[in-house]
């Protein structure tokens, strides 16, 4: 508690500088992360600073990242979106289908954008509209969108997509720049805005800290947790667009297990799990860190399974840090 | 109503002297509150004390420190002449000490035999819960009550009466010593209250101290044989109830030793600006009409449960009305969501302030400009420097005490909070705005600048509604009172007419004749 | 019938489910209700359904373990690593080795949500990973085949006793342990008693954290159980053996009536809702649909499940919604 019993009249805008507040902030701790990820990278494989092998990098890793920035939003509403990989997996799917008929690449993309809204479309509706628990219903989606596939597929592929279609995932845009990269790059940048530069995303703050208040200050929380899920929905129908065109097929299993890497970049990122708090910046930060420690590890021929446990415990410890900190100054607090 | 002998031969009558639990100087201070200062209390094993005073005077606050919820600051608590302390729930339950509460809490999704027994179950040799003796145990208990309960039946298949009825078993089957009964009567038919009262007499024969807490004169003086007073978190009186009538105990409990000069302004109200006609609820009010002109005050006094919450929200569109008709300015208004009554320019500040009134988490700025959020805005782009500008102007209104508007609103003591939500309301402009309990567990500062506030408010000609359970506020403040009386509209009074007594007695169902 | 009466007898409704669901297929498929048949369903559902007792456990008390199938792939490996290495270790040792390593990791859970206060769901998202690598950097990424095991290991759940195979006796004595447990312990209630209602757990005088801690060991002990299990049943032992059971094991929870929000849920109910899921994944085959339709279906049970308990749980939440309005009123 602060407190502040002789205040002036006129009370300031701010605590503290942003400068100074942005020193202190999570974001910056992971900048540092990311500084020191990257130049013992550099010292550990020759390799790594070769700009090619740097744009190789960033592909595995910006699919996900382009996922996790609506599912940051979802997070901070309060709510998750476990069914993401699979929503990828019947998009593909979807695409892999339709490519049988020989549909042209932007029919392609307009199946793959359309089967990721109307997957998020389903999510938000049991959510939002029949006020279920969004950790069971995407769980059960999950399991609803990849089976699908599986019934489609079995143990097949689809195959042969066009070469225009390849560039999606594949193509660069200038020099070593995929067009992967620079996707995300201005998705990021419009999530930004959209979270921290509109009404949209003050509402997604409150409903995120308090959802009661948060309705009965006017706001229509189920409108907004329904656009949410929409979001997630879209952006997974974009990533299952880039993967689709990077691997130049479809299986069912593709990109399984992508959610919980998801929810794991969004939490290293400084998103509260239990919503309320958190920001783009910090969640590309993340996603740029994964990607370093991942491709370093790689170069140094460390099996991806291991990186996960470097992963499981960057989640826990990050979490953990500022708990444990909390509770320690609150003993010396108290010992006064 | 057969009692169960075996339970009532533990107690022998000549223990009465002694109080078996006894509190001395016990503070509790809350940032910004002082919930309870230097108290004093005894409770007597057989005997029923009543705990009186209006809401805010600390009650709540001796009731958490005497389960273990919360630790007193300073002073002592003593059973049987040996200081103890309860540092935990746990704590209180084995020194025998058990509440019920106005709602009671227990566990819907159990049995009622389980409710009973949870935590101290029979068991057998190989330590396993004996179901079989526990049913039997809680039918026993339950029929030595007279209670017309199955042992079986789930709990959340009662009605509150009835589990009321459970809890006192759980009481009488815990060994309490000590019972608390925390406005128990609340949610309570006359019949259903009659029946409690035969249960009282039971838990008193059974030798247990109880502490009956409630705003009703008839129970209080039906039930308990002495009395404490609380006012401001101060204990004023303290005595035997044979020795006071109902005129001394409203004087103690309403008189002020701080005197609070309500800054009500004389106004002509205006023009009707809203009308409730016939608005009724399945489960919680009924035949509800009243208006409301521009720049008044109206005033809604009544016990804790008396509906007026409940219609208050059903205005705001929080529950939806079986029957009824709202008009604003003469066009309906029957609000659909909340979002729509802030679009007609209906507004609410709810009592639960950290639950649905602060969105606690979120900066005092950002919680001020939320409700705005489409002036300050533009073509839905944030405008950081419109949103400060209109917190600047409405903290400054208000005198709110804060370091910095980006500060959180969580951090902020409960009367600051409360000028943040009341600022958030205005920021819209409203046409009326609702208070419910505006000023309950404020400080005195805050509350005097939220009743000058209010003054100035309808002086401007918005109109205003207040739900307030104290009658200081409610007297001093309103320019007409409803008294509400279970769900139902008890009475109506004109400024001139307010006097303390009248309002207490209607509230509580007293006839004129008694007094 | 008073409202409620439907939900506790879901148990009868799954009965139901799944003998139609069984008789359907019997009628054109004869030979799916031998009693031989029936046997290997149950057996084949066995490991499944201690799990999602487990997962039971820790769902009444508001959390989640998705952490299970990691740690039943570990204790998998353990064991059938430390069989490799010393088949005279005699087969209940092992078991009780897993169990106890089991135990142990879903302490380490536990201890995490009960003393940090962390939100169950990403301890357990992390752990789950942290455990698969685990896996990994054991075996070096080698697989333990069947060759390597020893006969006694592989044989001992398959062996027959009484007619039938000892897993399935195991199992039937863990549900039997677990109906002691939650219908007769203090602890059994306890973990109701938290889901319930957490705040008058406190009143109540039960430690919230110590219970959920409780919970997380059982899953992971019953999670060992499993491992052993599993590794000896299929004769393999990988880093991705039970890989996305997790799903699985919550999911039957949710068709078994285990309510997400906690404090409700039946042994009965989470060994139905397994035997439900096994009884589908079994007849697939034997109707000749494909088997890959088996996740789908899964998935849309889900989602019906929780529609259906919602519904039932929609007048509780409304009385709770009064209840806690009044209660602020206080």
């Amino acid at each position: 508690m602060n407190e502040v019993p002789q205040t002036p009249r006129t009370i300031p805008d701010r605590l503290e500088s942003p400068f100074r507040s942005a020193l202190k902030s999570w974001e910056a701790l992971l900048i540092v992360v990311a500084v020191a990820i990257f130049i013992a990278n550099s010292f550990a494989s020759p390799y790594f600073l070769n700009p090619w092998s740097l744009s190789d990098a960033t592909f595995n890793f910006t699919e996900k990242a382009i996922i996790a920035l609506a599912m940051a939003m979802v997070i901070i509403s309060g709510e998750i979106d476990l069914s993401v990989a699979s929503i990828i997996a019947l998009a593909s799917t979807a695409m892999g289908f339709a490519l049988q008929f020989g549909v042209d690449t932007p029919t392609l993309v307009a199946i793959g954008l359309f089967v990721g809204l109307a997957c998020g479309a389903f999510n938000g509706a049991l959510v939002a509209g029949f006020g279920l628990p969004s950790i069971v219903v995407t769980i059960g989606t999950m399991s609803l969108f990849r089976g699908i596939s599986y019934l489609v597929l079995g143990d097949q592929a689809f195959r042969g997509y066009p070469s225009d279609f390849a560039w999606f995932g594949q193509g660069y845009v200038w020099w070593v720049i995929s067009f992967e990269l620079v996707l995300f790059l201005v998705l990021a940048g419009l999530f930004y805005v959209l979270l921290h530069r509109t009404n949209f995303g003050r509402t997604v703050f409150a409903i995120g800290n308090n959802p009661v208040a948060a309705q009965f200050s006017g706001i229509r929380v189920a409108r907004i947790k329904f656009m949410l899920f929409l979001l997630t929905g879209l952006m997974s129908g974009i990533a299952a667009i880039l993967l689709t065109a990077r691997l130049g097929s479809t299986r069912p299993s593709i990109a399984s297990g992508w959610e919980l890497e998801i929810v794991t970049m969004v939490v290293l990122g400084g998103v509260a799990i239990l919503g309320g708090s958190g920001s783009i910046a910090g969640v590309v930060i993340a996603a740029f860190i994964m990607g370093l420690v991942t491709f370093g590890l790689g170069l140094l021929n460390v099996p991806g399974i291991v990186m996960s446990i470097f992963i499981g415990l960057m989640l826990i410890t990050v979490i953990a840090l500022p708990i444990v900190a909390g509770k320690l100054r609150q003993q010396t607090s108290g010992a006064k | 109503m057969r009692l169960s002998s075996l339970r009532i031969a533990h107690f022998h009558k000549a223990q009465m002297t002694q109080p078996c639990l006894s509190l001395s100087g016990v503070s509790k201070s809350f940032p910004g509150v002082r919930a309870l200062n230097d108290i004093a209390l005894d409770l007597y094993p057989g005997e029923v004390t009543a705990l009186v005073g209006e809401n805010g005077a600390g009650k709540s606050t001796l009731v958490k420190i005497l389960t273990g919820i919360y630790q007193p600051d300073a002073g002592e608590i003593r059973i049987d002449g040996t200081p103890i302390s309860l540092p935990t729930a746990l704590a209180a339950f084995e020194h025998g000490i058990t509440a019920i509460h106005q709602e009671t809490v227990l566990f819907d999704e159990l049995s009622v035999a389980e409710n009973i027994f949870l935590g101290h179950a029979p068991r057998t040799r190989l330590g396993l819960i004996d179901w079989r003796k526990l049913r039997a145990e809680a039918q026993d208990i339950l029929s030595s009550m007279g209670a017309p309960i199955s042992p079986q039946t789930r709990l959340k298949d009662l009605s509150i009466a009835n589990k009321h009825l459970v809890a006192v078993a759980r009481a009488l089957s815990i060994e309490a010593r000590i019972v608390i009964m925390d406005e128990p009567t609340a949610a309570l038919s006359h019949k259903e209250i009659e029946e409690l009262f035969v249960l009282i007499d039971l838990l008193k024969k059974d030798g247990k101290a109880i502490l009956f807490i409630s705003h009703k004169f008839d129970e209080i003086f039906r039930v308990a044989d002495r009395y404490t007073v609380f006012r401001d978190g101060e204990m004023v009186g303290a005595g035997l109830m044979k020795e006071t009538n109902e005129a001394d105990l409203v004087r103690l409990m309403v008189g002020r030793s701080v005197e609070h000069v309500f800054p009500k302004l004389d106004i002509t109200p205006g023009a009707l600006v809203l009308n409730v006609s016939g608005l009724s609820h399945p489960t919680e009010f009924e035949d509800i009409s009243f208006s409301l002109r521009r720049g008044e005050i109206l005033g809604f006094y009544g016990l804790v449960g008396a509906g007026r919450t409940e219609i208050m929200q059903a205005l705001f569109g929080i529950t939806r009305p079986s029957a009824g008709t709202v008009t604003l300015d003469g066009r309906p208004a029957l609000a659909r969501d909340p979002a729509h009554a802030v679009d007609m320019g209906i507004v609410y500040v709810p009592e639960e302030r950290g639950r649905q009134g602060a969105v606690i988490g979120l900066p005092i700025f950002q919680n001020i400009s939320l409700p705005s959020l489409r002036t300050t805005s533009r073509a839905g782009f944030l405008r950081l420097a419109e949103e400060l500008a209109l917190a600047r102007k409405y903290a400054g209104r208000l005198d709110l005490r804060a370091a910095a508007l980006d500060q959180d609103v969580g951090t902020l003591s409960g009367g600051n909070q409360q000028k943040v939500v009341i600022g958030k309301w205005l920021a819209t402009r409203p046409r009326v705005i609702i208070l419910d309990e505006p000023t309950k567990g404020i400080d005195i500062g805050s509350k005097a600048a939220v009743h000058a506030f209010m003054s100035e408010l309808a002086a401007e000609g918005l109109s205003v509604i207040m739900v307030s359970s104290e009658l200081p506020e409610i007297m001093g403040m309103s320019d007409r009172v409803i008294v509400m009386r279970e769900g139902r509209m008890a009475g109506e009074f004109s400024r001139t007419e307010l006097d303390a007594e009248t309002l207490v007695r209607a509230a509580a169902g007293i006839v004129e004749e008694a007094a | 019938m008073k409202p409620g009466t439907l939900l506790r007898h879901r148990e009868l409704i799954l009965v139901f489910a799944i003998v139609v669901l069984v008789a359907l297929i019997a009628l054109r498929f004869p030979a799916f209700i031998l009693p031989r048949n029936l046997i290997r369903v149950f057996d084949d559902t066995a490991i499944l359904a201690m799990l999602a007792l487990g997962q039971m456990l820790v769902i009444l008390t508001r959390c989640i373990d998705l952490s299970m199938a990691a740690n039943l792939a570990l204790c998998g490996m353990v064991v059938a690593m430390l069989n490799a290495a010393f088949p005279d270790i005699p087969i209940p040792l092992l078991i009780v080795a897993g169990m106890g390593l089991g135990a142990a990791l879903g302490a380490a859970n536990g201890l995490l949500v009960w003393k940090l206060d962390m939100p169950s769901i990403v301890v357990t998202l992390g752990t789950m990973t942290i455990f698969r690598g685990a896996i990994f950097l054991l075996a070096g990424g080698q697989w333990i085949n069947a060759h390597q095991m020893s006969d006694s290991f592989k044989a001992l759940p398959r062996n027959v006793f009484l007619e039938l195979p000892v897993s399935t006796w195991i199992t039937v004595a863990v549900i039997g342990l677990f109906a002691l447990l939650m219908g007769r312990t203090p602890l059994g209630r306890a973990f109701y008693a938290v889901g319930v209602n957490p705040t008058a757990s406190v009143y109540t005088g039960i430690d919230v954290g110590r219970t959920r801690f409780f919970a997380f060991t059982i899953a992971g002990m019953v999670s060992g159980l499993a491992g052993y299990l599993w590794v000896a049943r299929y004769a393999v032992a990988y880093v991705d053996i039970a890989g996305g059971f997790e799903l699985s094991i919550i999911a039957a929870c949710v068709i078994g009536g285990v309510s997400i929000a906690g404090g409700i849920g039946t042994v009965a109910g989470a060994v139905l809702g397994a035997l439900f899921l096994g009884v589908v994944n079994n007849a697939l085959p034997v109707i000749n649909v494909s088997p890959f339709a088996q996740m789908a279906i899964s998935g849309a049970v889900i989602v019906i499940a929780v529609i259906f308990n919602a519904r039932n749980e929609r007048k509780r939440g409304r009385i709770i919604l009064k209840k806690a309005e009044a209660e602020a009123r206080a």
